[in-house]
């Protein structure tokens, strides 16, 4: 049978060994949720209060930020909603902050899966990125409790709200596939991404309002070239406060918005390829 | 369609090397790369495989055996993708299932069915799947009523029975299996045998990496004997055992075998053992005597001073000093007298009944009819058995087994 010596030249698929994304999509997605919701899980398992931490961290922070930027150093005055802004800047923040940091050991510290099971090695770092997601969704219910407390109109702008989420994931993810590669190599990640994220944190409109940030334009531009500040900023505007300024607006146009896009874009492309590169070798270099 | 024996093979390495580059120092900071930027990392290659090649047929059980360090493992990862190869193509047909280790990415928070989920998905079952099947594999690994509890509270036994059990709900065509039996206890053993042969009677393709000769003998179809990442045979698991065993303790002998003349030694010294040695059934001196095989203890004797009458003799004991055979001149009544300066060569011709390990013979030239002792040699030299059949016992005689049944009443019957 002619088939039959066809298939003795080339039988099966061959192995090509580890990579990024492997050629199964349903097993890649069915795997990245496992690993998301039982990380998830875990922060439930384990604690008395189990949740009640993750959501407490976050406000806690705004707690004392909260006291110390309208009481001693009057930063809010004069911006609507200020809690509300204040508290919605955090939570975002921490979505990056988890994502990104969470990511640079995740390869190192599952170790055991990664040199005993032959899977596509980017779900590890994407679980970590869905894992923080998941707690964006909670922490955001709190916001929304915020919100609805310091009266703050629903309008139909809120469904930007996804749009800008998913803004700020690819670029976290784009992040998250560069830190975690380069970390299985470079152990220094680990220091240097958690100075960057205090830089971030300070470089983004959280504590203060980007109308307290100088007045020309240019200042405001090179702010809004920052992914998180223009997410911030965009989510300030659409779902809390129209009155304040967009992120178009404060970057002096919508045009230059584009290139923040095209940062999160090469973000995520230069992250892919760089982890792409790395994958095959992760297990070996462990 | 059937599954042939000429079907289309399941698994086809071709040509595959693999070699690793073991850094010498790691850079493993971007300081000591800057001060460094054109110290180019030195690396040492270690080649794992080198142009291994072999195709599994389906409905095969495959062994990979070899000693630490010749590549059966490596080989096992390349096959499960988990490393690349550098040359040469690996190509498998249909779903393929790796266990390197029982329970990965089992974790120790977790009630036993998150486990599940985790460890299924992990091995290949969809989260719907693993969930389906979580209640077959409370039930296979006898844990229902430890089915709330925290993977970190079970005992390691009830882990490895966890794991077991996951990894047998797994569908695969393919099973790629890396010593799994090296954990648990005999009943766990058994229960893995099972298994084994249920698979291999569903045509299921299983690789499996081992060290235990007795389990490649008794499972595998075929296996392959790699040393230092070259394939060294292929064929019948009989015949892969029997050189992987000569492979093993072949080499070794004499390393930390007593040489000749090193040991203690006793006698009056008028005579003199100076060398002794096994052969094989051709004649050739040999370190490793198969198991069930003909072989020659030899040794030479130099007579110093004329004797009227003296004794040669031989006791053989195993590892643990039990004397399992001794022999000597005068039970045979070749008892003779020796001139000075005489050599005298004494052999003992027998068939190898020992058990396999180490055999150790020591030598004594005596007087006869004394206690006058000429030379002993404690432990002289030692030789290995090499075999598979290990019943415990200090030696293996020939024999046979017969099994009568009788029914009441019946007439005796001899099956």
């Amino acid at each position: 049978m002619s088939a039959t010596s066809i298939e003795t030249a080339a039988p099966g698929r061959q192995i090509r060994g580890p990579s990024a994304l492997g050629g199964d999509f349903r097993r890649f997605v069915n795997l990245t949720r496992t690993l998301a919701v039982t990380d998830f899980k875990l922060k439930f398992f384990g604690s008395v209060l189990g949740y009640l931490w993750q959501l407490m961290r976050p406000l806690m922070l705004f707690g004392i930020l909260y006291a110390v930027f309208t009481h001693v150093v009057k930063l809010g005055s004069g911006v609507r909603f200020y809690p509300v802004v204040l508290l919605s800047g955090i939570v975002l923040f921490t979505f990056v902050s988890e994502s990104t940091g969470g990511s640079v050991g995740s390869l190192v510290d599952r170790e055991s899966l990664v040199r005993k099971v032959h899977f596509p090695r980017l779900v590890i770092p994407l679980a970590v990125v869905l894992t923080a997601y998941f707690n964006l969704l909670l922490n955001l219910i709190a916001v929304f409790v915020f919100m609805v407390a310091s009266g703050v109109t629903p309008t139909w702008r809120w469904v930007e709200l996804p749009p800008i989420l998913l803004f700020l994931g690819v670029a976290a993810t784009g992040v998250a596939m560069i830190l975690s590669a380069a970390y299985v190599r470079f152990r220094d990640v680990r220091p240097i991404w958690d100075v960057a994220l205090q830089l971030l944190f300070y470089a983004s409109p959280v504590l203060y309002p980007i109308e307290k940030i100088g007045n020309d334009h240019l200042e405001r531009a090179m702010m809004m070239l920052n992914p998180l500040a223009a997410a911030l900023q965009q989510f300030r505007h659409a779902v809390l406060d129209p009155s304040a300024p967009s992120a178009a607006a404060a970057a002096g146009g919508a045009q230059y918005l584009l290139v923040t896009l095209a940062i999160v874009i090469a973000l995520f492309g230069l992250g892919f390829m760089y982890f792409n590169r790395e994958a095959p070798l992760i297990a070996e270099e462990l | 369609m059937e599954r042939a024996a000429n079907a289309a093979p399941a698994v086809v390495v071709d040509s595959v090397s693999k070699t690793f580059r073991l850094p010498q120092e790691r850079i493993h900071t971007l300081k000591e790369r800057a001060l460094h930027p054109f110290r180019r990392s030195r690396y040492e290659p270690l080649q794992a495989l080198r142009e291994v090649s072999f195709s599994v047929r389906r409905g095969e059980f495959f062994g990979i055996v070899g000693r630490n360090g010749s590549g059966k493992s490596t080989l096992l990862k390349c096959l499960a993708g988990i490393y690349r190869v550098d040359s040469g193509a690996i190509y498998i047909d249909g779903r393929v299932s790796t266990f390197i280790e029982l329970g990965v990415g089992f974790n120790p928070d977790l009630p036993a069915r998150d486990n599940i989920v985790l460890n299924g998905t992990m091995l290949g079952l969809s989260p719907k799947e693993a969930r389906a099947r979580a209640d077959a594999v409370i039930d296979f690994g006898e844990l229902r009523e430890f089915e709330d509890l925290k993977l970190k509270n079970y005992s390691s036994g009830m882990q490895v029975r966890l794991a077991f059990s996951v990894m047998i709900q797994v569908d695969a065509d393919v099973f790629l299996i890396d010593e799994v039996l090296a954990v648990g206890d005999a009943a766990f053993q058994q229960k893995c045998f099972d298994v084994f042969n249920r698979l291999r009677d569903e045509g299921r393709t299983i690789l499996f990496v081992t060290h235990d000769m007795a389990s490649v003998k008794r499972f595998c179809h075929r296996a392959v004997l790699l040393e230092r990442g070259e394939l060294k045979l292929i064929g019948d698991p009989g015949l892969i055992a029997d050189n992987y065993v000569e492979v093993n303790f072949g080499r070794d002998v004499g390393a930390d075998g007593e040489r000749p003349g090193e040991g203690p030694r006793f006698g009056s010294g008028l005579a003199e053992i100076v060398e002794a040695w096994f052969e094989d059934a051709d004649g050739a001196p040999q370190t490793a005597l198969p198991q069930g095989g003909r072989c020659t203890y030899k040794m030479r004797v130099r007579f110093h001073e004329a004797v009227d009458g003296a004794d040669l003799a031989v006791l053989f004991e195993d590892d643990r000093r039990h004397p399992l055979f001794a022999t000597s001149t005068s039970d045979n009544g070749k008892e003779r007298g020796y001139d000075a300066g005489q050599d005298v060569v004494f052999a003992v011709r027998f068939d190898n009944v020992f058990a396999p390990g180490r055999l150790y013979a020591s030598p004594w030239v005596v007087r006869s009819g004394g206690t006058d002792l000429l030379d002993r040699r404690p432990r002289m030299i030692s030789a290995v058995v090499t075999g598979t059949r290990s019943t415990g016992a200090l030696v293996d005689l020939p024999h046979e087994v017969l099994v009568e049944t009788r029914q009441p009443g019946a007439p005796e019957a001899v099956a």
